[in-house]
């Protein structure tokens, strides 16, 4: 009779296993195990050796510098993406606009947040190129050339500002609920008990919205560390950060060094990493108050 | 009161140059072809261009593929993880943020290093193995978004009462699966879909580095040598995600008018 019913469990528990085996190995062969691969082959020399002078070598100037201007164009447009959306998302919610602003703003936002890649990068150009409708329009009518500025767009600024057309979008679709939840009691209740408006936004809003404001920034930021089309067709390979490098190094092992590759892309994975974790650990936190 | 209505509608407006002029500017752009006038001639070498139509054509079908792969393998994990392994759930959907976090580019030099054509498993030894690669590449890119509209559609559904009813009205695991679970999520399948096409359309890196002719490498291929087609291409890649968007948006309202749920 036991026997019966243990051989009975284990016969389900075994098909109750079975059924996630296809995706679990399609996660391993095709996600898991090609980044592990990465990750151990950091640590070895092309003889195989054991070794921690690949992840030392990444902080040659070159390869520092690289990961330097991609954090820079990372933390930038994550900043002012992050601010424009902001004011955009806090226009629809509590701005006093029209309904039918909000519910264009957030169907536009679905789809610029996906319009990334090279085409992106095709529309900066005819905007702000060097014969773009913008500098050609600036030229004509107000005898203004925006080039004699020192502006180009295939620079830090120009990748920054061509970046924040996906990144204001994404703000905006992250933020609007995080808005919505704020409860007109708790305004009431501040103005009741003799707050400014100031002091209402100060000590009862930003506690309340920081960690949602700083992980969708720390979103931003990892969504734009590992973009590479967009600047890849904005820039050629003129534009050295960190994808682009790695990019040429998968091409033609720009650096001589297989190895010295992987833990270039092990320092993408470790920057990507660290900020989705730290955007995890703030949701929850922002969660609390989304009941 | 009055100030914070004259920012909001300045937030807007700064939102709304950030956002349409660039498009009015790529617009006008690919007009610019013929000298001194207007024209759709852009328009017309891209339509007459053969790779324009072959990658394209190419690109559209990995899309195909890659939802028809992609939805197999989501639907039924997704249903199972449900019915009969919730303590697994966090584990799956984890893995399936997995590819949000790994840079594609990472993932890609990954493939190169263990499917080469001198490994145990030699994928990109042979054209139809490299397309098979990057099918399973656009899966793993399209996880993250394939697996949460499915799952939200499935939320909404009684799994374990349908599959219970249908056991006992003597279903086989098939039906179960195909005319039970699939057209009860249908609305989650087709948004993932749509969003899966989108993605799939404009890819870049991971065709480039696998060297197969699709719509993305052909973009950047023309964005560096030509001058007024890459516009006109990028006007038809915005139409593209537009009617992906617009088609997710009606799949979801014309689910919320079903009222077949418990």
């Amino acid at each position: 009779m036991t026997t019966a019913s243990t051989s009975f469990i284990d016969r389900r528990t075994v098909i109750d296993w079975l059924g996630i085996v296809p995706f679990m190995v399609f996660a391993l062969a095709f996600l898991i195990v090609p980044t592990l691969y990465l990750i151990v082959g950091a640590f070895f020399n092309p003889a195989g050796e054991f070794t921690f002078q690949n992840i030392v070598d990444l902080f040659s100037p070159s390869i520092l510098g690289a990961y330097w201007i991609s954090i820079r164009v990372s933390v930038a447009s994550a900043l002012g993406g992050g601010l424009i959306g902001f004011f955009l998302a806090w226009a629809v919610v509590l701005g006093g606009v029209p309904s039918w602003i909000r519910s264009s703003l957030l169907t536009f936002s679905g789809v610029a947040s996906n319009f990334a890649g090279v085409p992106l990068a095709f529309a900066f150009l005819a905007t702000l190129g060097r014969t773009g409708l913008v500098t050609v329009l600036m030229r004509d009518w107000l005898g203004f050339n925006l080039y004699s500025t020192g502006f180009n767009l295939l620079s830090f600024f120009g990748l920054t500002i061509t970046y924040m057309f996906f990144q204001i979008p994404l703000m905006v679709l992250i933020l609007t609920p995080a808005l919505d939840g704020l409860k007109k009691e708790w305004r009431e209740a501040s103005e009741i008990l003799g707050a400014s408006s100031w002091q209402y936004w100060r000590m009862v809003v930003l506690p309340i919205l920081w960690p949602s404001l700083m992980g969708a920034t720390l979103l931003l930021f990892a969504n734009a560390f590992g973009a590479i089309a967009t600047a890849f067709a904005l820039t050629g390979a003129s534009l050295n950060i960190v994808p682009i490098l790695l990019y040429a190094q998968i091409r033609g092992d720009v650096l001589h060094n297989p190895n010295l590759g992987y833990a270039l892309a092990l320092g993408m994975i470790v920057i990507t990493g660290i900020s989705n974790i730290l955007y995890i650990w703030l949701r929850t936190r922002a969660e609390r108050w989304q009941k | 009161m009055k100030a914070h209505k004259i920012f909001a509608w300045l937030a807007i407006a700064i939102g709304a140059i950030y956002f349409f002029v660039p498009l009015i500017g790529t617009f006008e752009f690919s007009l610019r072809m013929r000298r001194g006038i207007y024209s759709f001639d852009a328009y017309q070498s891209v339509f007459t261009d053969a790779q324009f139509r072959a990658t394209f054509g190419f690109s559209m079908l990995m899309a195909l593929v890659t939802i028809i792969v992609g939805m197999l393998l989501i639907v039924p994990t997704a249903y199972w993880v449900r019915l009969r392994l919730p303590q697994m759930r966090q584990v799956v959907e984890f893995i399936t943020l997995l590819p949000l976090v790994i840079p594609a580019i990472v993932i890609v030099f990954g493939y190169l290093r263990l499917y080469n054509s001198s490994s145990w498993i030699p994928f990109t030894g042979s054209t139809q193995g490299t397309n098979v690669l990057l099918t399973f590449s656009y899966v793993t890119l399209a996880l993250p978004y394939m697996y949460r509209s499915v799952d939200t559609a499935m939320r909404t559904i009684d799994v374990r009462t349908l599959t219970e009813a249908a056991e006992i009205l003597g279903a086989k695991w098939p039906t179960i699966m195909f005319r039970c679970i699939f057209p009860n999520v249908m609305s989650g399948v087709l948004s993932g879909a749509f969003i899966t096409f989108a993605i799939v359309m404009g890819e870049f890196t991971m065709a480039a580095l696998l060297n197969r002719p699709a719509f993305g490498p052909y973009l950047q291929l023309v964005g560096a040598n030509k001058a007024y087609e890459p516009s006109a291409l990028a006007v038809i890649a915005f139409a593209i995600t537009w009617l992906s968007m617009g088609l997710i948006q009606l799949v979801s309202r014309f689910s919320k008018l079903t009222p077949s749920r418990p």
